[in-house]
């Protein structure tokens, strides 16, 4: 309206804009505009894309076959050519209980019987020719395997069991975050005295027991993740409450009759959502590291998923011989994700929150 | 003839915005500043005052701002905007002194009020410690402190606001500086510590010979105490001359408009003039009287009977002593009338007001709305009366939730009070109450940050209104507002109550704001009443101590201007 002359320089400036700026909006924006943030976004999104298509099968799901002669080196390390060495490789073309043991023909030859038995089950085996590779694109590990492949499968496991547990660690921080900063008094209490006895062991000792009291495999990951860091959000989420509980806004939702739920759900949460895009974001960056050491130390995704710290465990036994190149390609498929991943949170943050910056 | 102090010639600032394109705060404007001359700058907010004494200072943000080649702001003969850094850094606090708004975030909060005026006397005149420190008492003791030798060891959130502000003024006057600038140094405080503020600056002023550039909204504080006034707006300069000219014979409408759009102490206009009546062109006729006042025996709608709020100050481990917010306030409230609740902060107005809405819990008393106590029934009894009894907030840019759009604003509580049968009915009645509060009708999909702050509070009155209510408490409503914005958002509150039959509690600080609108008034003092009565009576004819005290200190219009008024 017209007659209102006080036109701050903000306001100035939405009027002549296209109507309806929501704050996401604005902040998206901001971040468009932010060069290293893009390209982190891009990154991390590619990350992603390439996640889903290994559990798509897609990409990365010939992991496990022995494609190369064991240790096969990567190609562009490779500097005198190699001819392809031919292996033959016995497999079994069908089922060993097929086999018919019977012994009823009686023979002369007390062995006769064992000769024919031994023979019907060679008869079942073929020999079959396969091909093993002497080099491969990044190599092959000690049992011949495709490190690419690897990789990417080892990939798509570490960011889900990362992002699967930073989400479960927002919900159940925030919910308990919530309850204790807007109800306060007793509830906020009972909520810290619990929330300090998770604080008060050492994370890593923390992740450790749990690996080793549960059994191995990505749900269990995900679920020790959500355990031991739904406390970094449960302490931001709850002061954030505590301060929005005090404001006008609510004041006025509980003076034309919002409920509790409605008020902490429908009118505070969107206003701290940008706190916790920030902090799942960190989230998920401190849980690839995590996952790394816990499948280092052998509580990790088990002998039959491979990740990033699953490959980084076989790594010493192989630097020993000088076979440096699955540890190079985890190194920098990790590096890559966690740097891009931790450029983007702080582009999120001073997209989302231009005071700070 | 003598140089000015200061001159500003052809200044003009543009702001670099974030999208590249560029904001025209300062369209070349030119004044100057006398020595010993208090010369005030008035604009409402986006006039561009501040960033004029902001780039007198040299204290302009170098990233996004572009100062034009021709510009000129020249101190003593020399140049600002050619200065060094270490030469604008000795400028400041030397020649140049500030004082703000909020004298509790200018200082410090973790040094003594004592060691900050030192520090700044060590900085600017090299004393050793022992003279600094003397020198340091015998400032607090200019500026009127209280027991300056102890209170010197006092930290800034032991002293009240007031003595907050002579505590800036005495470090702004330590280095005996040539020019004081005072941005809105009062706006935050009491109307009775403001008085006492804008006297000492005075002084202050005439003592030290300094010159003042005294930056505010309000006409109506400077009156008495400038020798010069510029006024301006949207970065050019209206009108500028003698205070008596300009109040006299004002030449520009905006002036014109300035001066009588803040409501007066002797005559109730129908309706306040607005900006706009000004500036069509037209002559502005003043609107007839507005009778006002309350008699015993019509219908009441609310009546509060001793009601008490205390807070629990803890002391120790198991001991709290009972601060009385709110002690013993009985009132009666009338069908379509308006009781003013006036008082200085910490009266317990507004503990008033939440309790009444049940924001807070009463301690004891009761509220009877037709007949039914509503402080002390449950929650779900209440909830159908929230309907009926409304609160618009002092702050309107927190009153309304930044990530709601105002549809959405509008729409929740009829969604709560199952107030229309559809979503497309709901929304035909939000676009109407839209229009009536006077917001474009493209406000529907906007979000509150979009709109500035006399809009926004016309989006709570809106919100207020989906309810229909009968009762609507107005918590310092127009108290954040310019003065211009804030006869504009008390003339819709008016025009609403004839229309619709409201009663309003009308809480506030401004004793004039509160004479204009209300039929009754009740003066708190300490969470008591200390004085109720009709308004005019008790206006006319303050019987208690506290309630002249109040009354006085409101700024007066010097004769010669009351006189001239609406012209």
């Amino acid at each position: 309206m017209s007659q209102d002359n006080n036109l701050t320089l903000d306001q100035e400036k939405v009027e002549t804009q296209v109507p309806a700026q929501s704050l996401s909006s604005l902040a998206w924006k901001r971040l468009k505009r932010d060069k290293v943030g893009m390209i982190s976004l891009l990154i991390v999104c590619f990350y992603l894309l390439l996640c889903a298509a290994g559990w798509m099968g897609l990409a990365g799901e010939n992991w496990r076959a022995d494609v190369a002669v064991p240790n096969a080196p990567p190609t562009f390390a490779t500097w005198e050519p190699r001819g392809t060495q031919v292996n033959t490789v016995a497999a079994p073309s069908g089922s060993a209980d097929q086999v018919d043991d019977d012994n009823s023909a009686a023979a002369p030859d007390p062995l006769a019987a064992l000769m024919a038995q031994a023979d019907k089950h060679e008869s079942q085996y073929a020999s079959k020719t396969t091909t093993l590779k002497d080099t491969l694109i990044l190599g092959a590990d000690g049992q011949g395997r495709d490190v690419l492949q690897k990789a990417i499968k080892g990939t798509s496991v570490s960011v889900s069991v990362a992002l699967l547990g930073a989400f479960c660690a927002i919900v159940i921080g925030t919910i308990l975050g919530a309850i204790a900063g807007y109800f306060g008094k007793w509830v906020d209490d009972v909520l810290m005295w619990f929330y300090s006895i998770f604080t008060s062991v050492p994370d890593m000792l923390l992740l450790l027991s749990f690996a080793a009291v549960l059994s191995r495999g990505i749900s269990t990951l995900v679920l020790i993740f959500a355990l031991t860091s739904w406390t970094y959000v449960f302490r931001l989420m709850r002061a954030e409450f505590m301060k929005h509980k005090e404001r006008d806004y609510i004041k006025a939702a509980d003076a034309i009759g919002a409920g509790q739920t409605r008020k902490m759900f429908r009118h505070i949460l969107p206003n701290v959502s940008h706190i916790l895009l920030v902090q799942f974001s960190i989230l998920t960056v401190g849980m690839i590291k995590s996952e790394v050491v816990l499948s280092f130390l052998g509580f990790g995704v088990g002998i039959k998923q491979t990740s990033w710290g699953a490959m980084l465990a076989e790594v010493p036994s192989e630097l020993i011989q000088g076979y440096w190149w699955q540890m190079l390609t985890v190194t920098v498929f990790m590096s890559v994700l966690v740097t891009a991943f931790s450029l983007l949170t702080d582009s999120l943050r001073d997209a989302l929150d231009p005071k700070v910056s | 003839m003598k140089t000015p102090l200061v001159r500003i010639s052809n200044l003009k600032v543009d702001f670099k915005m974030e999208d590249g394109r560029y904001f025209e705060a300062l369209k070349r404007i030119s004044f100057d500043i006398p020595h010993h001359t208090v010369l005030a700058l008035v604009g409402e907010s986006g006039s561009g005052k501040s960033v004029t004494s902001t780039a007198l200072m040299g204290l302009l943000p170098e990233s996004n701002t572009v100062i034009d080649q021709d510009s000129c702001i020249e101190f003593n003969g020399r140049s600002v905007l050619a200065m060094s850094k270490k030469e604008l850094r000795r400028l400041r606090g030397g020649d140049i002194a500030m004082i703000f708004q909020d004298p509790m975030s200018s200082l410090n909060p973790v040094f003594t009020i004592g060691d900050q005026i030192i520090e700044t006397l060590q900085e600017h005149k090299s004393m050793s410690q022992k003279a600094a420190r003397q020198k340091a008492i015998d400032l607090l003791t200019e500026v009127g402190l209280p027991n300056p030798e102890s209170r010197i060891h006092a930290y800034p959130h032991e002293l009240s606001g007031g003595q907050q502000q002579r505590v800036m003024i005495a470090i702004a006057i330590a280095c005996e500086p040539k020019l004081l600038i005072a941005d809105e140094p009062t706006t935050a405080l009491d109307v009775t510590i403001q008085k006492q503020i804008l006297e000492l600056i005075a002084k202050m002023q005439k003592k030290h010979g300094m010159s003042v550039l005294f930056v505010t909204h309000d006409l109506g504080v400077v009156a008495e105490f400038a020798d010069e006034v510029v006024v301006m707006r949207h970065g050019e300069i209206c009108e500028s001359g003698g205070i008596e000219e300009v109040f006299s014979h004002p030449k520009h409408p905006y002036t014109k408009a300035l001066l009588n759009c803040r409501p007066s102490l002797t005559y109730r206009p129908e309706r306040l003039a607005v900006i706009d009546d000004f500036l069509q062109g037209e002559e502005y006729q003043l609107p007839a009287d507005r009778p006002r006042g309350y008699q015993e025996g019509n219908p009441v709608i609310l009546e509060v009977n001793n009601l008490c709020k205390y807070f629990k100050i803890k002391t120790g481990l198991f001991r709290y002593i009972d601060l009385k917010a709110v002690d013993g306030v009985s009132f009666q409230l009338q069908r379509g009338k308006t009781l003013g609740i006036v008082g200085e902060s910490g009266s317990g107005k507004s503990t008033v007001g939440h309790t009444i809405m049940r924001l807070l819990e009463s301690t004891s008393g009761e509220a009877l709305f037709e007949g039914k106590d509503i402080l002390s029934m449950s929650n779900e009894d209440f909830k159908p009366l929230k309907r009926r009894v409304q609160i618009i907030f002092q702050n309107p840019y927190a009153s309304l939730n930044p990530r709601f759009t105002v549809g959405q604003i509008l729409i929740e509580p009829m969604l709560l009070h199952h107030i229309g049968k559809d979503r497309q009915e709901r929304e035909k009645l939000a676009r109407s109450l839209l229009d009536k509060v006077g917001l474009a009708a493209n406000a529907f999909n906007k979000y509150p940050h979009e709109f500035s702050g006399g809009q926004r509070q016309r989006i709570a009155i809106a919100r207020c209104l989906t309810l229909q209510p009968d009762i609507l408490i107005c918590d310092e409503s127009v108290s954040a507002l310019d003065v211009s914005v804030q006869a504009q958002v008390l003339n819709l509150l008016q025009d609403l109550q004839d229309e619709f039959q409201m009663s309003y509690l009308f809480i506030s600080h401004d004793l004039s704001v509160v004479k204009h609108i209300s039929d009754q008034i009740m003066v708190m003092q300490q969470g008591k009443v200390v004085e109720m009565g009709d308004a005019d009576s008790v206006y006319a004819n303050p019987q208690h101590d506290y309630t002249q005290k109040l009354i006085a200190s409101i700024p007066q219009n010097p004769q010669w201007f009351e006189a001239n008024l609406a012209l």
